[in-house]
């Protein structure tokens, strides 16, 4: 049917007068469902335990999800990319490992910085080499350095730990930039605003959006893929250094141990910011509410002696449930 | 096939020449009853690598192996506690259908609700740890709490092996008959190599994946009553990581991640080729400490052999276009 075909009248269609205003759409979103859950989680804690509205016990409680979130951020991009790091928690284990190393050696603070970042850029490196050069499928490979990152600190540190950071290093994960707000969190703030800016309002913001929906559509339409995933897998590996850094700044000790299984959580985080595990779809915004979410869920729990590895149920259960739930609702809809 | 053939040879090749060297400098261990010590020290990754084998060859990954591992292990250790009398054959149905309950989760999310199998085994991998804690308030089941014959099933020895052994055997016997002589077989590779034509050929997809999780299941729950049994102790955090050397054996073995591609053998030999690693370790004096880095340079260098041999291949022209993007 083409319209102008003359025998055919004209069907009257029923063309809304203006498009569902951006409130609507704005009230129906992902991200408003989970600030209200965030508010509504907020205000049971405040039932739940007078501990809980306190400003320093708050401020104490961000670091429950300033590290994590630093990852997720990065994480978050690379997942709408249409890839994935399972090795994050391992990066932070073998950078943290690297700068006991130059701590060790006499290193400043100055110096054991820059080792963070650099490890956590040459892991992404790494893995972006496989990923991108080899053609490998970043979920085999990233098993496979999650193994081999941590294996390195394994052989390095055996059942050891490295100890006596010095002072200056300490600001990173302990410091306060005024009153109860923490430097981490300054740290978390500036990376939320400066991530969102990239995604939403940047080219390069779009190009992740291109090859997460259609890796081989954005290469026919001039994106060239592979560089934009390298670029991913670089910043994943350098926020996992920074992260290594605040975490090892504020515990003052390097263990092969440390963040253990943290990637599952950086994963929670990106998953119930509403980023979809096949790529293609996210937001910033969505990830920074799931972390503080995620942040006051722990605490609440932490506040009412739930057993850390209790919360991980809840944890497992967010994870599945946030993907179920819409899933179950939509099938229930299509039958009725 | 004969390429397939050709890896499988590589990786007998490749374990043999790894036997050869330790052996040039400590002949003790290649005798025959270290090498059966081996095997039956492997026996576990072995189970395991057959179940994971099937769930990756529909294009699924099941990371909650270890954490199911652990849940059955300790739901038999405790209920041992209660009735020590409790025959084994009883002890073992239970742990085999708790296990394939666990692997129907699995199944179903994956299944009917179309979550990527990551995220579900993530999720129920935590699910399923904390769910220990909860039954064992945090408490070890230590050796003197389980019975003789709970802890002593796996360690009686028929023609000079233990039966953890010849339960391994049996499961690589069964695994090979299924995939190879079955509908079930057929159809998990149908669904692996190519869901669409799987699907007008009549094959359920979904279904499929469903049945290798609860096969993986069931011999991640058979796995963890041996488990507990051989070691003589539970806990919360037993076996934790262990799904990534089950990962990591079928990578190893040449079973391809895209689905479709591996065989029974190739799980086999990969989980045998980690087994004679992690034995050989203390032997040839090198802390247990470079295990982890060793495997995961192990998959590396697999997965992009794997790599390299499927592309030599040069089957599907536009996947690799694809790839190539």
């Amino acid at each position: 049917m083409s319209l102008a075909d003359p025998d055919m009248t004209p069907v009257p269609r029923q063309i809304p007068d203006r498009l569902g205003s951006p409130a609507a759409k704005l009230l129906k979103s992902w991200e408003s469902l989970l600030l209200l859950v965030a508010v509504g989680v907020f205000i049971l804690n405040c039932f739940a335990s007078p501990y809980f509205l306190d400003a320093w016990g708050l401020s104490d409680a961000t670091f429950n999800f300033t590290e994590k979130a630093m990852i997720a951020f990065a994480m978050a991009l690379l997942i709408i990319s249409g890839e994935i790091d399972l090795s994050v928690a391992s990066i932070i284990a073998l950078c943290s490992t690297a700068m006991g190393l130059v701590m060790q050696a006499g290193g400043g603070t100055g110096l054991l910085v820059l080792t963070g970042l650099g490890t956590g850029l040459l892991c992404g490196a790494f893995n972006g080499v496989l990923v991108t050069r080899l053609g490998l499928p970043s979920i085999v490979v990233t098993i496979g350095t999650m193994s081999l990152f941590r294996g390195i600190s394994y052989i390095v540190l055996g059942d050891g730990a490295f100890r006596g950071y010095p002072e200056g290093f300490a600001w990173f994960g302990q410091g306060y930039v005024f009153w109860v707000i923490t430097v981490e969190m300054v740290i978390f703030t500036i990376l939320a605003i400066v991530f969102g800016v990239v995604l939403h309002k940047t080219n390069f913001g779009r190009q992740v959006y291109a090859v997460g929906n259609n890796s081989t559509a954005a290469l026919f339409s001039g994106i060239r893929v592979g560089r934009v995933k390298m670029i991913l897998f670089l910043m994943t590996g350098l926020m996992s250094g920074l992260a290594a850094i605040c975490l090892t700044s504020r515990l003052g000790s390097t263990r092969p141990s440390i963040a253990a299984g943290m990637e599952l959580e950086v994963v929670t985080m990106v998953v119930l910011g509403g980023v979809s595990i096949l790529g293609g779809s996210g937001s910033i915004p969505g990830v920074v509410i799931a972390a503080i979410l995620m942040g006051l869920v722990t605490f609440g729990l932490g506040l009412l002696n739930v057993p850390g590895i209790v919360m991980s149920i809840f944890i497992g259960c967010m994870l599945i449930g946030v993907i179920a739930v819409p899933r179950l609702i939509r099938m229930a809809r299509g039958k009725t | 096939m004969s390429i397939l053939k050709h890896r499988e040879t590589l990786l007998v090749a490749v374990i043999a020449a790894l036997l050869a060297l330790i052996a040039s400098r400590f002949p003790g261990f290649v005798t025959p009853r270290n090498l059966a010590a081996v095997f039956t020290d492997t026996a576990p990754l072995m189970i395991l690598a057959l179940g994971q084998m099937a769930v990756i060859l529909t294009r699924c990954i099941d990371l909650s192996v270890a954490a199911n591992l652990a849940l059955t292990g300790m739901t038999v250790a405790l209920l041992n506690t209660v009735a020590p009398d409790l025959p084994v054959v009883v002890t073992l149905v239970l742990a085999i259908g708790l296990g394939a309950v666990m692997g129907a989760v699995n199944g179903i999310l994956v299944w009917k609700l179309e979550i990527p199998s990551i995220v579900v085994t993530l999720g129920t991998m935590t699910i399923f740890r904390g769910i220990i804690f909860l039954i064992s308030d945090g408490q070890w089941v230590n050796a003197h709490e389980m019975s003789a014959g709970f802890t002593g099933f796996p360690r009686i020895e028929i023609l000079g092996l233990p039966v953890l052994a010849w339960i391994a055997i049996l499961a690589i016997a069964v695994m090979a008959l299924v995939m190879s002589r079955t509908v079930l077989g057929r159809a998990i590779f149908a669904a692996g190599s190519n869901p669409h034509a799987a699907a007008y050929t009549g094959i359920d997809v979904g279904r499929t994946q469903f049945a290798a999780f609860v096969i993986s299941g069931a011999l991640a729950g058979l796995t963890g009553y041996l488990w507990i049994a051989r070691y003589a102790v539970a806990y919360v955090d037993i076996a934790g990581g262990f799904e990534l050397d089950v990962v990591a054996a079928c990578v190893i073995g040449g079973i391809s991640i895209a689905g479709g591609v591996g065989t029974v053998a190739g799980a086999v030999l990969g989980a045998l080729f980690l087994g004679v690693i992690k034995n050989a370790l203390p032997v040839v004096d090198v802390s247990p400490f470079w295990q982890l880095a060793i495997s995961g340079a192990a998959i590396l260098i697999a997965v992009a052999f794997n790599a390299r041999a499927g592309r030599r291949q040069g089957r599907v022209i536009l996947k690799s276009a694809e790839q190539a993007a």
